[in-house]
């Protein structure tokens, strides 16, 4: 089979209309499952007690703002160079999912500093980073919305993204090397005691299943995308009418 | 002759500039007139003057660096010089390094020298002061190179201006820290060799991938 069959909107969107539902019933049980591990199974923590329990939505949200952010660049390159529309429609399909992502990280974790720091915001590396993350998707969004032709907001988008990831690292590193300089250890995230193992397990379903939101809800609004920009074309008109 | 192309673009921005000197001195004085208001806000006591006054610098250096940056490409783009540049036989990176090199010395280079100035007002003195000015020295290029890209990718797009900040401040980040805190290293005693260093590793890096970023946008802007 020619996986590059479904490289057009008019093939990938039937596809994707089958695969969505898939995945928001594998988010929704390996969700359901992750939070019973996380709020029945797994220990209370000797340090922090209950509160720690929020590491179940915000440590997988943390990673998938992170990962998303490069896969919507991977995909707003792929369109740039190859000039593959649909894959400019994937990347940004998927820039709110991480915007989203990198704002209940940051709001979960906001919540999860007053108990145990005593402080709803502490100017850490991770989280000075993560509200930058947040600033370079909504830059990203922002291009592109700001453009009206589709076919340029993607490639100025997709120039702002491959910026962006060469950046991300030196944002990264520069903040962390500011923090070190500025405040000591009055809060240190990698000190973390060892995990007991359901505690971990809970954390990698949650994790998948964020992952599985996260690609359902791209494919969701792929969706409404190709509809948006094909609604000239033969085919849409043709379903429109059915 | 290689070289030619390069130093008339260059010459032909300074020119213009020079000709239109009201433009480039609002920047300047925006960046005098930011650094001002903050004693005013802040209180003026001197020891907090002084802590935060390479803060305070940087911070307007960034606004006005990023203030002047829609003039880099928007009277060439308005008036179709922009599409000339683009279809000249020479590479259009290498013209956008001249166009870059001629923002920094009318918009980075003067920040940089009346920085010094400024920083008296603040009470530093000293090898701090001289640090300042270094930083600013390295640091101003790198924002002309990355900020060339915003101002290209935001060419002819509804509320240019605003949006460029959007794009381009927080890729700033890393040369304000280093750029700031180089002065405060000094000041503290640590030395400020480590984030000049690093500062200079920016600029090394800006400058040899921002034009090609920069092309690229140009040409997506001129689709």
């Amino acid at each position: 089979m020619n996986l590059f069959k479904f490289s057009s909107p008019q093939t990938f969107y039937p596809l994707a209309g089958r695969l969505a539902p898939l995945f928001w019933g594998l988010a929704a049980v390996l969700g359901a499952v992750g939070l019973y591990i996380g709020f029945f199974v797994a220990p209370t923590d000797f340090q922090q007690g209950d509160s720690y329990r929020i590491i179940f939505i915000h440590v997988p949200a943390a990673w998938m703002s992170m990962f998303l952010y490069l896969v919507m660049a991977v995909w707003a390159a792929v369109g740039l160079v190859l000039n593959t529309r649909l894959s400019s429609m994937m990347a940004t399909a998927l820039a709110p999912t991480g915007a989203l992502m990198t704002f209940i990280a940051l709001w979960t974790g906001s919540l999860w500093g007053r108990p145990t720091w005593g402080t709803w915001w502490v100017w850490d590396a991770r989280l000075t980073s993560e509200l930058i993350l947040l600033f370079l998707y909504i830059g990203f969004m922002a291009l592109h919305a700001s453009i009206d032709e589709p076919r340029r907001a993607d490639k100025a988008a997709a120039i702002l993204a491959i910026v962006g990831v060469v950046n991300v690292p030196i944002i990264y590193f520069s903040v962390k090397w500011w923090n070190t300089l500025h405040q000591g250890s009055s809060v240190s995230l990698t000190k973390s005691p060892s995990m007991a193992a359901t505690m971990l397990a809970g954390m990698l379903v949650m994790a998948l299943a964020f992952w599985m939101y996260s690609i359902a809800a791209g494919l969701t609004r792929v969706r409404s995308i190709i509809l948006e920009r094909e609604r000239n074309s033969a085919w849409a008109g043709a379903m429109q009418e059915n | 002759m290689n070289g030619s192309p390069l130093l008339a673009a260059f010459r032909r921005d300074v020119l213009q500039a020079w000709r239109r000197r009201a433009d480039w001195l609002t920047t300047f004085f925006f960046f005098v007139i930011v650094v001002s208001l903050f004693p005013l806000g802040v209180g003026p006591e001197p020891e907090m003057l002084k802590t935060m006054a390479p803060g305070i610098l940087w911070v307007a250096a960034l606004l006005a660096a990023m203030l002047s940056l829609p003039r880099v490409y928007g009277t060439d783009y308005a008036d179709g010089t922009l599409e000339q540049l683009v279809l000249a036989p020479q590479p259009l990176a290498m013209l956008v390094l001249a166009k870059t090199v001629a923002h920094w010395l009318l918009s980075g280079l003067p920040l940089a020298l009346m920085a010094p100035v400024l920083g008296l007002q603040f009470g530093l003195e000293g090898e701090p002061l001289t640090v300042l000015f270094w930083s600013l020295l390295l640091g101003t290029p790198c924002l002309s190179f990355i900020g060339g890209v915003g101002a290209a990718l935001t060419l002819g797009v509804r509320g240019g201006g605003v949006l460029v900040a959007l794009l381009v401040l927080p890729l700033y980040i890393p040369v304000l820290i280093f750029g700031a805190g180089a002065v405060q290293a000094v000041a503290t005693g640590t030395g400020a060799g480590g984030h000049l260093s690093l500062l200079g590793a920016c600029l090394c890096i800006a400058a040899a991938l921002s034009p090609w970023a920069t092309s690229a946008a140009l040409r997506v802007s001129l689709e």
